[in-house]
C-alpha cells in the first residue's frame, strides 16, 4: 500500500500487494458511494502481478483516507489529477465504478493527455438518485443502505468472490457500507456521494472531450444503473467498447472474472 | 420489499448460495466429492494461489458444496461469510487460533457446553491461552475480568445446562469497550430463534451437528463473521492488521475492510490445522437447513407442551426452562428469544441417582444418548453418564442433582412424548418407595 499526501491530506492507496514501480504503466481505481478500495481487491491483485502499478484509493474522507469527502464529481476529478501529481504519474488508466466512473470520466475530460484508458464500470448518465433515497441517506441511513444493497445485487448464488468461496455478497456489501459510513463522523459520505451523482450535469460534454479509448463494463441485471442508461455516454465515446456481463450493479463482486478479463483485454488495445 | 431481490428467512434457507447446476441442470445442490480442481492454465493456477482470482483449489481450503452451505448460513445469520469445519469444536478452535496466540486471554461464560469448557480450561491453557470464566449474568464480572492481553469474549446464546440467556447487547458492549470481539455459540438456538449479530455479536459459531442438520446424522461446524468488528481500530490484532509472512506478507485488514478474520481463518487456519468439513457432510447439513423453520417451529411448540406438563407434575421439583416465570432468564428470553429459548433443557426429579437411572431406562420414545438437536427426542441422566465421576458436592456446584434429567425435545406427536414421560415418572417414583 501507499500513503500519498494529496491536497494536504493523507490518501490511502492499495497497491495489490506490490510496491509502486515508476517504470510500469499505472492504473487508478476509483470506488463508488459507500465503498472503498477493497471492492477492487481481486482485479487489482491480478493486474499488480501482471505488469501494472495499481492505485486503488479510498476517496477523501472515506475509511483510511483523511480529508473532506468531495462534494461534486468535478471536485473529485480534480482530486484524482492531484493524486496523479502526488504519485509522480504522468499518465494512467482510470477505472471507476458507479460514482467513481463519473469521477474517472470527468478527470479524463479535464486532463485528456494524462489518461491512457478510461474504464467505466456500472455507469449511467445522468446518474439520478431518487429524492426518497437522498432523503433516507440522511434520515435513515441504515434503511437506505439496505435498499441500495438490495438493488445492487442480482443473484442469491454468486460465484466465489472477494473473500473467496463462502462469501455472502449481500452481507459483505452491507457491512462495508455501514463501515464506510461510520468511518467519517464529521460528514455523511452516503448523502454527499449520492448528491454528487445526482447533481452531475457534464457527462456528455466530458465524454466528448475524452481522447482515451473507453470501456463500459455494464451489468445486464443492474437495477441501480441499468445498462441502457449508459447509452448516452456510449454513443459519445470516440473509441468506445462495451462489455455486458451477467451481473447486477455490484459487478466487481458478482462477476469478478468478467470484470477482470474485460479490463485486462481492453488494456491490450 | 420482498421477492428474489430481498428474500425472507424461509426463501434464503432454500435458495441462498445455490442455483440449478449449470453443467447438469441438477436442482438440488450437487455433492462435489473431489479433493482437487483442475486448473484452466498455469496463469489461473498462480492467480488462485495468490488471491488474484477466486475459486477452488483443494477441498481442505474450499469446496463448491461447502461454499453453498457457507453462503446459506451467512445469509440466515446476517453475516458476510462463513467457514465450514469438521465439528463445532473445530469452529471454536479455528476462531480462537485465528485471533490469538500464546500469552493471550479470553473472558468466557461459565455456562458452556462441556467440550468448550474443556478446550478453554485445559487444552488452550496448555498452548498459553488463559481463560477467565464469568457467570453469564454477572455483568460487572465480565468487565472486571478484562486484562491488557484479553482478545475475546465468548458465551452461548442460552448456556449449558441451566439455559442462562446471554445478554448479548450488554456483554458485546463491554467487549467493544475493551477493544475485543464477542464470539457467540448459537448451536442451541439457530438463526430461527435469534440472530446474534443483530444484538451486537461479532462472530457466531454453530455445532451444525445439532439443529442445523437436525437429523442426528452428521458432525460439522460453522463459524460466521458479522463483518462489524473493526480490527484496525482495536489495535489488538496484529494477526489481522500486520503483514503475515506465512501468506504473501498479506495484511488481511487491508485486503478486506470487513472480512479480515475470514481471510486469515481460511488461508491459515484451514490450511494449517486442516479441520475441514467433508462435502458430503455439508450436503447433509444443507438438507437439514432447508426445513429449519418448519422443524424449529415444531421443536418449540412441543417444548412448550412438555415444559407445562413437567412443571405441573408433583414428582418434578424443578424445570429449568426460560418459558417459566420462575427461571432467572425469563424476562431476557422474552426480549431476545420471543420464538422460544430452545428445546434442550433440564429438570430435576425428586429422587435418587437410582431413580434417575430408572426414569431414563423406562422411556421408550425418548432415546438415551449423548446428543441434542435431533428430530427425535433425546434424554440423558448426567449423574449416571456424562458427570458420573463427580461427587455430590461437585455436581451441586454445577447445578446438577442426582435427579437432574436433560431432555432434547424432538418432533414426535407431543401426546406421545408426554405419555412416555408420564409413564417413566410413575415408574421412577415407585422405584423409590
Amino acid at each position: 500500500m501507499m500513503e500519498l499526501l494529496v491536497n494536504g491530506s493523507k490518501t490511502y492507496c492499495y497497491t495489490g500487494g506490490k510496491a509502486f514501480d515508476a517504470a510500469k504503466p499505472t492504473m487508478i481505481f476509483i470506488h463508488g458511494v459507500l465503498n472503498d478500495h477493497s471492492v477492487w481487491i481481486l482485479q487489482t491483485r491480478y493486474l499488480a502481478n501482471h505488469g501494472y502499478n495499481v492505485l486503488a484509493l479510498d476517496l477523501p474522507g472515506h475509511c483510511r483516507s483523511a480529508g473532506t469527502p468531495p462534494a461534486s464529481v468535478e471536485e473529485a476529478a480534480d482530486f484524482i489529477i492531484a493524486l496523479m501529481d502526488a504519485a509522480g504519474v504522468a499518465k494512467a488508466a482510470l477505472v471507476g465504478h458507479s460514482f467513481g466512473s463519473l469521477i474517472a470520466l470527468e478527470a479524463a475530460a479535464r486532463a485528456p493527455q494524462r489518461v491512457s484508458h478510461l474504464v467505466m464500470v456500472g455507469t449511467a448518465y445522468p446518474m439520478k438518485v431518487s429524492p426518497l433515497l437522498l432523503e433516507n441517506s440522511i434520515s435513515q441511513p441504515t434503511k437506505a443502505i439496505d435498499m441500495v444493497n438490495t438493488f445492487s445485487h442480482s443473484t442469491l448464488a454468486p460465484p466465489p468472490s472477494t473473500l473467496g468461496p463462502g462469501t455472502w455478497l449481500y452481507g459483505g456489501s452491507r457491512a462495508l457500507m455501514r463501515r464506510v459510513l461510520a468511518s467519517n463522523t464529521m460528514a455523511n459520505v452516503f448523502h454527499t456521494g449520492f448528491k454528487a451523482c445526482d447533481d452531475y450535469r457534464n457527462g456528455e460534454a466530458a465524454m466528448a472531450q475524452v481522447q482515451a479509448p473507453t470501456l463500459f463494463v455494464l451489468g445486464r441485471q443492474d437495477q441501480m444503473t441499468p445498462s441502457k442508461a449508459a447509452q448516452s455516454l456510449v454513443s459519445k465515446a470516440i473509441k468506445g467498447r462495451v462489455a455486458l456481463l451477467d451481473a447486477g450493479h455490484a459487478l466487481m463482486t458478482e462477476a469478478p472474472d468478467g470484470v477482470l478479463f474485460a479490463i485486462r483485454d481492453f488494456l491490450k488495445t | 420489499m420482498s421477492g428474489y431481490s430481498d428474500p425472507g428467512f424461509d426463501t434464503l434457507a432454500l435458495h441462498a448460495g445455490a442455483a440449478p447446476d449449470p453443467a447438469t441442470g441438477a436442482r438440488a445442490v450437487p455433492i462435489h466429492l473431489t479433493t482437487s480442481f483442475v486448473f484452466e492454465s498455469s496463469d489461473q493456477a498462480a492467480a488462485l494461489f495468490n488471491l488474484e482470482r477466486a475459486g477452488h483449489v483443494y477441498s481442505r481450503i474450499s469446496n463448491p458444496t461447502n461454499a453453498v452451505l457457507e453462503q446459506r448460513i451467512s445469509a440466515l445469520e446476517g453475516g458476510i461469510g462463513a467457514i465450514t469445519t469438521a465439528s463445532g469444536q473445530a469452529a471454536l478452535h479455528l476462531s480462537i487460533a485465528t485471533l490469538m496466540g500464546a500469552g493471550s486471554h479470553i473472558v468466557a461464560s461459565t455456562a458452556l457446553y462441556g467440550g468448550s469448557q474443556n478446550l478453554l480450561h485445559y487444552t488452550m491453557r496448555r498452548f498459553g491461552i488463559e481463560t477467565t470464566f464469568v457467570k453469564p449474568g454477572d455483568i460487572d464480572g465480565w468487565r472486571a475480568a478484562v486484562r491488557p492481553n484479553t482478545k475475546l469474549f465468548f458465551g452461548e446464546t442460552v448456556g449449558n445446562p441451566g439455559l442462562d440467556v446471554l445478554d448479548i447487547e450488554t456483554v458485546s458492549g463491554i467487549a467493544h469497550e475493551a477493544g475485543v470481539p464477542l464470539l457467540v455459540d448459537s448451536t442451541l438456538t439457530s438463526p430461527w430463534l435469534i440472530k446474534p449479530f443483530e444484538h451486537g455479536a461479532d462472530l457466531v459459531y454453530h455445532s451444525a451437528t445439532k439443529f442445523l442438520s437436525g437429523h442426528g446424522t452428521v458432525i460439522g461446524g460453522l463459524v460466521v463473521d458479522g463483518g462489524s468488528f473493526d480490527w484496525d481500530k482495536s489495535g489488538k490484532f496484529p494477526e489481522l492488521t500486520e503483514p503475515y509472512e506465512g501468506f504473501h506478507n498479506m495484511v488481511f485488514s487491508q485486503e478486506s475492510t470487513v472480512g479480515a478474520f475470514l481471510l486469515r481463518a481460511r488461508r491459515e487456519g484451514l490450511r494449517d490445522f486442516g479441520a475441514c468439513m467433508s462435502p458430503h457432510s455439508a450436503w447433509l447439513i444443507l438438507q437439514g437447513i432447508e426445513t429449519l423453520s418448519l422443524r424449529m417451529e415444531r421443536h418449540m411448540s412441543n417444548t412448550r407442551k412438555v415444559v407445562d406438563f413437567l412443571a405441573a407434575n408433583p414428582f418434578v421439583s424443578r424445570v429449568g426452562h426460560p418459558l417459566l416465570e420462575t427461571h432467572p432468564s425469563h424476562a431476557l428470553a422474552q426480549k431476545l428469544l420471543p420464538r422460544g429459548a430452545g428445546s434442550v433443557f433440564s429438570f430435576d426429579l425428586k429422587g435418587s441417582r437410582e431413580q434417575g437411572k430408572k426414569f431414563v431406562e423406562t422411556l421408550k420414545v425418548f432415546s438415551h444418548l449423548a446428543n441434542v438437536g435431533d428430530c427425535r427426542s433425546l434424554v440423558i441422566h448426567p449423574a449416571s453418564t456424562t458427570h458420573f465421576r463427580m461427587s455430590d458436592d461437585a455436581l451441586a456446584a454445577g447445578g446438577i442433582t442426582q435427579g437432574t434429567i436433560r431432555l432434547s425435545i424432538g418432533l414426535e406427536d407431543p401426546e406421545d412424548l408426554i405419555d412416555d414421560l408420564k409413564r417413566a415418572l410413575k415408574t421412577a417414583e415407585k422405584a423409590g418407595a
